[in-house]
């Protein structure tokens, strides 16, 4: 049996590596307040929403898989939810069974396993009744499957007949093994036995007249020749214990793995929730083929904002940058750049991970991975030392970008000189477009934008910072060449009360 | 088999792996570091090589030098044949199964009961026979055949010895009595807290000539093979038990031999009728084959750090040196360890130079150079395979090193006394085939002095003969005259507190800050273009 809720053919591990720029994306686009609003309080819905959000999906079947089981689970909302408790109360009711998972005999590991594999059969004659009520009101393909697999595996007869192995290996009637000779003539080989007699002869025959064999008693009260008798009993049943060991780990990573997968959903759930208490409405989007070069969105807003701020109180932006790869955004200091940055990097990931995104529309072809490289505000120190670290993180993720990804830069190489790190920046984003990377670059180096806006005119699309007619803001973005000079000037004037340079 | 040409001799009885002459080995047992080794710290690559095969007593050859290119050629040759897979695969399983042999004797010797004593004995016997039968079956079958002398004599020993009749009247005794005892197979029923031994096989106890009992684990297995998906967590139990046999197991031992008398019978009568097996010259190639083994093994090490080892062309022109991708042995041993980087360097020596003179910032790797240097020279006249890549070198009777020590406490003075009189010894000492390293001298003298002493110095050196590597901080030095190669350490250009650890003949170049720092981390144009290059989508 296997969950596959997140991949129609295969897991996500619950505990395997995170990509290593995994806490860069959730830092720079700022997803902690999107995984607190999946979270709903709940650690774990949180960090599953994490790992499932910086592992995008890459391929548009993929997408249309999740989309279609987050489609079921916002039509049957309690179901989904009652699913989801099953495998919780299995997770951590296994939790509390005392002892340890492997121990070093056989003998308790056996005890063990044996308590649990009751505490789950329990559970999942739970999940097999709650298929049979409601399994036929789904209609995704995963949920579907999910559904039958528990149907055709779950049956009554084969959990009852798991209840009688289990009486079994509690060995009333004592055990049989055979034994080979292995190194320094000491026991090896050892297999327990079912005796064809069911384990009655054997016990009326009396020693003394026994012929064939020879029969020995464990001393009394010695510690360690119980010690030593226990460890033989150990090599007789390790096969038995090591099956129901085994046993315990899959039906318990069945039930981690539905909390896990589950769990994405219910974190989708939530979150849908908290927008709708925030009148922000979501859309599901539209996933293209990679390479396609589709890029539209309408009424995009940055959910970490809307999350913080009043009902209405974020700023939604359009954009239109079909077959352009390169979106250059300059302009106004504090005019929206970054918030749209954001929003682009966070509709994407969502996108990707299968879920609803922050938007009236949003179509967009898939990338290999999305990547950030953010200006570090915290970056103390010497010049030269910002600058190296900044292309340190950058030789980071070129090692690690592949050539579809979608790179995000926002103020990246402004730490030296703007010649300089317009030089770096030209270097660096030419070849990578070349490769077939996206790269939106969020700066206020004229020289840099200024120079992609002449070597790149087909293939960039630039945009600015939107000013009213009398210097304010609206923190809209819209197209237009880049200018000469930044607007760091405005929020000194205001800052200050009068004009830079004055 | 191709036949004997007419002046064909019996080969050489085999005597030893890494002696042309076999009686040359007989005092390296007894003989001394030599002095270099702390400086040029061959004492740590020793101690990083012969780690974990302190059995073997490894550190006596490293202590002994080969004289003639004769004697280097004879090991080297060795060392070739061991670069050919199929050989070194049959010498490393015959190394391996020696080592069980004595692993398993050791057993034998701590064993809990006389039973299983005897097994142990037993076993040590399989593995000797098991060892030396299949290292002569590898080696004559090996393709392409050993080429060394070496290797060559062994071959043939080993198939007299194989052949002989001792050895095979072993091989034969000892398969016999291990097929008996493999076919016992006894039966415990367990009640309570007592045990009844039986004989298996037999039909099960209650008589009724049935079929054999079912393997109960293998059907709880198997009805459970539904909750078993691929990748499954596989359970296997460390099952506690003594490295001896305990006192049950010697109480059921004992009933299971009583069960079985012919196989146990047959185990006692062998092993008083070999006690003694072992074979000296198996022996002694067993532990000069480790030399080589743990040289090998070291070096694969470092080979997987992208660090190359190889054997340099061995001259007798004392002054020619040259190479590439150089190493210090003992740092790179140390930061592969760490998973740290190394730097590599070239040595290029001249016809005509014979003054290697190392100056330029500290902290540059100018000391680890000459280190390196020193080492390659010694590690030449083992007849090992060296850290670098195309080395040639000459034969060296003798390498004279002078560390300055910083943590000396003695007064200025006394420290340049000693020091001229060490230099003075050394001058006086080295032979126009010595190698002569000094490593910042004449630090505890004014600047003045230092120079026209280093010139003086180094001036003799240039006239007496030997190759002389001398680490100095006065630049002046460097063109002292003819004869002179002068390398540099060099430090990042854009980063002075980046060591690189490179020394090279040509000044650093003075890059530009930004592009420096981008070359640094490879983020030019054609960096990336290199770097997404061949990238699947």
């Amino acid at each position: 049996m296997k969950v596959h809720l997140l991949y129609p053919d295969r897991a996500l591990d619950p505990d395997g590596p995170v990509a290593a720029h995994a806490a860069d994306l959730v830092a720079d686009l700022e997803l902690g307040s999107l995984l607190d609003a999946m979270a709903g309080g709940d650690a774990f819905l949180r960090e599953t929403a994490r790992r499932v959000l910086v592992a995008p999906v890459t391929d548009p079947a993929g997408i249309h898989y999740r989309q279609a089981i987050l489609a079921d689970a916002r039509e049957r909302r309690a179901v989904v939810r009652d699913l989801y408790g099953i495998a919780v109360d299995a997770v951590l009711g296994e939790a509390r069974v005392w002892g340890a998972f492997l121990d070093a005999y056989a003998e308790s590991v056996l005890a063990r396993a044996t308590t649990v594999l009751e505490l789950f059969i329990g559970l999942l004659r739970r999940l097999r009744s709650l298929g049979d009520q409601h399994a036929a009101t789904f209609a995704s393909d995963g949920m579907r499957r999910l559904f039958a697999e528990i149907d055709r595996d779950l049956d009554d007869a084969y959990l009852r007949s798991i209840e009688v192995h289990l009486e079994h290996l509690r060995f009333r009637d004592g055990m049989v093994l055979s034994v080979g000779l292995g190194a320094g003539n000491r026991g090896d080989g050892y297999v327990l036995r079912r005796p064809a007699d069911g384990g009655k002869g054997w016990r009326q025959r009396v020693p003394l007249l026994d012929r064939d064999g020879y029969t020995y008693r464990i001393p009394e009260q010695s510690e360690t020749a119980a010690r030593n008798f226990a460890a033989l009993k150990s090599q007789g049943i390790a096969q038995a214990a090591a099956a129901l060991a085994q046993a315990t780990d899959q039906i318990l990573g069945y039930f981690k793995a539905l909390r896990f997968e589950l769990g994405f959903y219910v974190g989708c759930l939530n979150l849908e929730e908290r927008l709708t208490a925030k009148r922000q409405s979501v859309c599901v989007p539209v996933a293209q083929a990679s390479g396609s070069g589709h890029l539209s969105v309408t009424g995009l807003r940055d959910l970490a904002l809307v999350l913080a701020v009043p009902p209405g109180g974020a700023v939604a932006n359009d954009l239109d940058a079909a077959g352009r790869p390169l979106v250059v955004i300059t302009g106004a200091n504090r005019g929206g750049k970054s918030t749209l940055l954001r929003s682009l990097g966070q509709a994407q990931l969502m996108l990707q991970a299968g879920m609803f995104v922050g938007a009236e529309a949003f179509e967009a072809e898939v990338r290999g991975g999305v990547y950030t490289h953010f200006k570090r505000e915290e970056d103390a120190g010497l010049e030269s030392g910002k600058l190296d670290e900044e292309l340190r993180r950058m030789s980071r993720i070129v090692d690690a970008l592949p050539p579809d990804a979608l790179l995000l830069l926002n103020e990246s190489f402004a730490s030296t000189n703007e010649r300089e790190g317009a030089e770096i920046a030209r270097q660096i984003v030419r070849p990578l477009l070349d490769a077939g990377v996206r790269v939106t670059y969020v700066t206020h180096m004229f020289a840099l934008a200024d120079g992609l806006a002449r070597s790149e005119p087909d293939r960039g699309l630039f945009l600015r910072a939107e000013r009213t007619g009398d210097g304010g803001r609206t923190y809209r973005v819209v197209p237009g060449e880049p200018l000469p000079t930044s607007y760091g000037g405005d929020i000194y004037r205001r800052v200050f009360g009068r004009p830079l340079g004055d | 088999m191709p036949s004997a040409p007419a002046d064909y001799h019996p080969p050489v009885t085999f005597r030893s792996l890494l002696f042309d002459d076999p009686d040359a080995d007989l005092a390296v047992d007894r003989l001394a570091e030599p002095g270099c080794f702390g400086d040029i710290r061959l004492d740590q690559v020793v101690t990083a090589i012969t780690a974990g095969r302190e059995e073997s007593k490894l550190a006596p050859f490293f202590r002994a030098p080969l004289r003639t290119r004769a004697a280097v050629t004879y090991r080297q040759d060795v060392f070739r044949d061991l670069g050919r897979p199929s050989i070194l695969a049959a010498l490393r399983a015959f190394a391996a199964g020696m080592r069980a042999m004595r692993a398993d004797q050791h057993r034998a010797r701590w064993a809990g009961h006389r039973l299983e004593e005897q097994r142990w004995m037993l076993a040590a016997r399989l593995r000797y026979c098991a060892a030396v039968s299949g290292l002569s079956r590898d080696l004559a079958t090996a393709q392409p055949a050993p080429a060394s002398l070496a290797l060559g004599r062994l071959a043939a020993y080993l198939d007299a010895e194989v052949t002989g009749g001792s050895f095979s009247a072993l091989a034969a005794d000892t398969a016999r009595v291990a097929a008996g005892l493999a076919t016992v197979t006894y039966r415990l029923e367990i009640t309570g807290t007592r045990i009844r031994v039986g004989r298996w096989a037999s039909p099960p106890p209650a008589g009724d000539g049935g079929a054999p009992e079912p393997d109960y684990g293998a059907e709880v297995r198997a009805a459970f093979e539904r909750f078993r998906q691929g990748g499954a967590r596989e359970f296997s139990f460390e099952i506690p038990t003594d490295d001896a046999m305990n006192p049950l197991e010697a109480e059921l031992a004992e009933r299971v031999a009583r069960l079985y008398p012919d196989a146990f019978g047959a185990l006692a009568t062998y092993c008083a009728a070999h006690l003694d097996y072992l074979d000296e010259t198996i022996v002694r190639l067993d532990r000069e084959l480790a030399f080589c083994l743990a040289w090998l093994e070291h070096a694969d090490r470092l080979a997987a750090a992208g660090l190359v080892m190889s054997l340099p062309e061995v001259t007798d022109s004392p002054t020619e040196a040259s190479g590439r991708d150089l190493f210090d042995l003992a740092l790179a041993s140390a930061r592969v360890r760490e998973g740290a980087t190394v730097v590599t360097n070239d040595l290029d020596v001249r016809p005509g130079e014979r003054i290697v003179v190392i100056s330029g910032p500290n902290q540059g790797g100018k000391t680890t150079f000459a280190r390196t240097v020193g080492q390659v020279h010694y590690l030449a006249s083992l007849g090992v395979p060296v850290p670098g890549r195309d080395v040639r070198v000459g034969l060296v009777d003798e390498i004279f090193t002078h560390f300055e020590r910083e943590e000396d406490l003695r007064t200025l003075t006394s420290k340049l006394e000693d020091e001229l009189l060490r230099i003075r010894m050394i001058l006086e000492t080295a032979t126009p085939n010595s190698l002569v390293i000094l490593n910042e001298s004449f630090g505890s003298t004014s600047l003045e002095d230092a120079l026209a002493i280093g010139r003086d110095v180094l001036g003799t050196v240039a006239t007496h003969g030997p190759l002389c590597v001398f680490v100095t901080f006065l630049d002046e030095l460097a063109a002292v005259g003819p004869g002179v190669v002068s390398m540099t350490s060099t430090v990042d250009p854009v980063d002075p507190a980046v060591r690189t650890f490179r020394v090279v003949r040509r000044p650093a170049d003075g890059l530009a800050y930004a592009d420096a720092l981008a070359r640094k981390h490879h983020l030019t144009e054609a960096d990336i273009r290199a770097r997404l290059g061949g990238r699947p989508a």
